[in-house]
């Protein structure tokens, strides 16, 4: 069965579309106070480049310690965990886990500090790396990911990851998210949402974290010099979580 | 040890028990496909001709995959989701097929033609105004993932999956 | 010296027939297991997010790791041209292609989707030590393949020295890679050491030669064929040096890492506080597997005896399988480092010790693993020409005098 006798039909409809998308996206450009709210949209038919790095900001400071809602909104923008899931078969340390709260306390000073913990999105991620397929992957925005078409399941990655970002599926699921597909036999972790940042909104951990006024996460292409995360990073700086590791995380905190 | 000689014998009277049902069953005017919620346009039906879809869709889904997977491309045309949300749709009863039901828009001919596929191991089966639905009703559905190959098919039938016929 | 004869045994016997129904059943056991694992998914295992490898991978590197040190005594015979050896360096590539088929089985059958090994086969990162590890055991096959042939087939006997010179190069990359793995994981405390690599070599001497060693007494005694002491002396005094071999490695390995303060944790973890996996290392790995087999082979009395020398090798093999349980298991079991100098707590086991209780079914595809490796030489001594019809002293040394 080869597709040939239609590429034809294919490429007029592709070439139809790509016009539509391209007037539709003209359109929604035109108007200045659009163009402001979705800095960082690009057109549906547009590939990702590497003239942007997505990133995000964690201020410790000021996340609030008893406060989980950047996971709630993780869990239900992807569909994993407690009530969302249907991993109901699974033990507590097999069930999924994007995104969590960590709380450290420094052993000398006795410090408490707050934080979310999730993928940190390397650029030499150690997860890539390992991959015997290509099944780890990082698009060219920076965005680290598991293509699950073709992830055999081996486990070396969540190995690899130094951050435990990774998680396995350990049953059979259903009902998943559309924009989020997850399922059994593969590995997973945070996507920075994709189908959200793709379409020039924020991940949903970060739209909470603001929601609930803490305004702990921002957001942001750390390639553009003006964009909101890389004037604070040019201003206060931002640690890595073991940058003796030298991965160059796209996940970075301040106050550690 | 079996010759090659009786290995082939054995293989072709194999072949012939297999096709047994398929010609006893030629009566049969195959899959009965779910309509799906609208026309792409008033030329087409579905986004390209039925036919083409029904020979190539699996080369465009793939193709699609890769594209929205590793480079973002986030347009509508082939993505599994807008393809579950037009085409998997309510029965009279207002009730959703799961996949691996004959019901189901992609196991109404996968079953019927013993294809299997394993996209719904990751991707849900259906729109997702109907998930949510089903969400709320029952937390913990019972698993209607097992795929089942039932029916098999003929000559004819085969003709009018490939060339088109009525959807 | 004559050429050694090599003759396939009869295995006419209820005993033989009554060896290959107890491992195919084994190995059928094996199978079930992994249709009970896949089919709801590793739910039913004691794997999970933390414990991301278990007894599976316990099996299957260990069978790995001694299916290239099985090459041993071939790489011997033709390599560094010990005529002594070259009897035996037959039945060496059989274990060894057996061995690693039994390992990959046991590795493939645990994958969450084992159905795309095709991918596997197909789509490489060269990036991946993982990736190069299946072009490795794909090659193994082949080349080992290639050097049993050449062995066999009189005709081809001529180009059994090269074949195996690749095969010994060949499987010295293998082991390497294998250990490899555990090498390069910068993230984790205990794997973050290069000397994995070399000490898998190491390992797969000694892991390889107790089972060829055991194998071919069996054979031989079940056999009736002669097996003189010549041949017999000369194996387990090299079992002996690549014990010793080991231990050293492993003592290398250990002080390297308390020399630097960031690894003291992990090596506090396994040397002094780990519980389970701090008795595992000392009386499993060390005492069991390492001391008390160097003590057997090496007394006088002992040995001589092929019954301690047979329980010497299964020492060593049971030693290796609680080394890699130690490795594979206990360097997971260690939490990840992620804020140095502070305790962490979380929702998702941060900052504590991680637990994992094997399953039954777990163990069951394992030990498969070892069945259908025995199954395979037990099936192919009886159909092909590997063993030598007999190994008596002047059989294998023209200068051997009563």
């Amino acid at each position: 069965m080869s597709p040939k006798h239609s590429d034809k039909n294919t490429n007029e409809y592709r070439r139809k579309f790509l016009a539509q998308s391209a007037a539709v996206a003209g359109l929604a450009i035109a108007p200045g106070i659009v163009l402001n709210q979705v800095a960082h949209a690009k057109a549906d038919a547009d590939k990702v480049t590497g003239s942007t790095r997505w990133g995000m900001l964690i201020d410790t400071n000021k996340c609030s310690k008893g406060c989980t809602d950047c996971v709630t909104a993780c869990s239900d923008e992807n569909g994993w965990g407690g009530t969302n899931s249907s991993e109901t078969h699974s033990s507590k340390e097999q069930q999924a886990q994007w995104i969590r709260k960590v709380t450290i306390t420094d052993k000398q000073t006795g410090h408490v500090q707050s934080l979310p913990l999730m993928c940190q999105h390397c650029e030499t991620a150690p997860c890539v790396d390992v991959c015997p397929t290509g099944a780890s992957m990082k698009r060219k925005d920076g965005i680290v990911l598991v293509d699950k078409h073709i992830c055999i399941g081996c486990r070396y990655c969540m190995m690899a990851c130094p951050y435990k970002a990774r998680s396995f599926i350990h049953e059979k699921l259903e009902l998943q998210k559309n924009n989020a597909p997850r399922g059994i036999g593969t590995v997973e972790s945070c996507t920075m949402c994709t189908h959200r940042v793709d379409k020039g909104n924020d991940p949903a951990c970060v739209e909470a974290c603001s929601k609930a006024e803490h305004g702990a996460m921002i957001f942001g292409d750390l390639k553009d010099a003006n964009s909101a995360i890389s004037i604070e990073l040019k201003k206060h700086g931002g640690e890595q979580i073991r940058a003796d590791l030298g991965l160059n995380t796209g996940v970075r905190y301040q106050g550690l | 040890m079996m010759s090659l000689r009786q290995f082939a014998k054995h293989l072709v009277v194999l072949v012939g028990l297999t096709a047994l049902p398929m010609l006893s069953n030629a009566g049969d005017l195959g899959p009965v496909v779910p309509k799906a919620k609208e026309n792409a346009s008033e030329k087409t039906k579905c986004i390209r001709p039925v036919t083409e879809m029904r020979k190539n869709h699996m080369e465009f889904l793939k193709h699609k995959r890769d594209e929205t997977m590793r480079e973002g491309v986030r347009t509508k045309a082939d993505s599994l989701v807008e393809c579950i949300d037009c085409h998997v749709t309510p029965n009279e009863k207002g009730e959703y097929a799961r996949i691996g039901e004959d019901g189901h828009f992609c196991s109404s001919c996968h079953n019927y033609a013993a294809v299997n596929i394993d996209c719904f191991d990751c991707h849900s089966d259906l729109p997702e105004d109907a998930a949510k639905h089903l969400h709320t009703l029952n937390k913990k559905n019972p698993h209607h993932k097992d795929m089942t190959a039932n029916g098999s098919l003929t000559k004819e039938n085969l003709e009018v999956l490939t060339e088109g016929g009525n959807q | 010296m004559k050429k050694p004869v090599l003759k396939q045994i009869d295995g006419n016997s209820i005993n033989y027939w009554m060896l290959l129904a107890l491992l195919g059943s084994f190995v059928l056991a094996a199978v079930g297991a992994h249709f009970y694992m896949e089919h709801g998914g590793h739910y039913v295992t004691g794997m999970n997010n933390q414990i991301v490898w278990g007894l599976p991978h316990v099996f299957a590197v260990f069978l790995i790791v001694a299916a290239s040190g099985a090459l041993n005594v071939a790489s011997i015979a033709s390599v560094f041209g010990k005529t002594a050896y070259k009897p035996l360096a037959p039945l060496s590539t059989l274990v060894a292609i057996a061995l690693l088929s039994g390992g990959l089985m046991v590795l493939v059958l645990d994958l969450g989707r084992p159905d795309r090994l095709i991918v596997a086969m197909t789509i490489y990162n060269f990036k991946s030590i993982f990736a190069w590890n299946m072009i490795f055991y794909n090659g193994f096959f082949l080349i080992v393949g290639i050097y049993a042939w050449t062995m066999l087939q009189r005709n081809l006997n001529k180009y059994s020295r090269i074949a195996g010179f690749s095969a010994f190069i060949w499987r010295l990359a293998l082991t390497t890679g294998t250990g490899s793995i555990f090498g390069f994981l910068v993230a984790r405390q205990a794997y973050d050491a290069a000397i994995m690599g070399p000490m898998f070599v190491v390992m797969s001497f000694s892991f390889g030669l107790a089972i060829f060693l055991l194998i071919l007494l069996a054979t031989y005694k079940w056999t009736d064929r002669p097996l003189g002491d010549a041949t017999f002396i000369r194996l387990k005094n090299l079992l002996g040096v690549f014990v010793a071999g080991v231990l050293y490695f492993v003592v290398a390995q250990h002080l390297t890492n308390l020399y630097a303060t960031e690894h003291h944790g992990v090596e506090a973890f396994i040397l002094r506080d780990g519980g389970i996996y701090t008795q595992l290392f000392w009386y499993g790995q060390i005492i069991m597997g390492g001391l008390i087999p160097l003590a057997l082979i090496y007394h006088p009395t002992t040995g001589k005896s092929r019954t301690a020398i047979s329980i010497a090798s299964l020492l060593i093999v049971l030693g290796g399988m609680i080394q890699m349980y130690v490795i594979i298991i206990g360097g997971q079991a260690y939490p990840l480092e992620l804020f140095p100098g502070k305790e962490v707590t979380s929702s998702f086991f941060d900052g504590v010790v991680n637990s994992y209780n094997p399953t039954f079914a777990e163990g069951i595809l394992g030990v498969g693993g070892f069945a259908v490796a025995l199954f395979m030489v037990a099936f192919a001594v009886k159909v092909l020409n590997f063993l030598p019809e007999s190994l008596a002293d002047e059989a294998v040394d023209p200068h051997h005098s009563k």
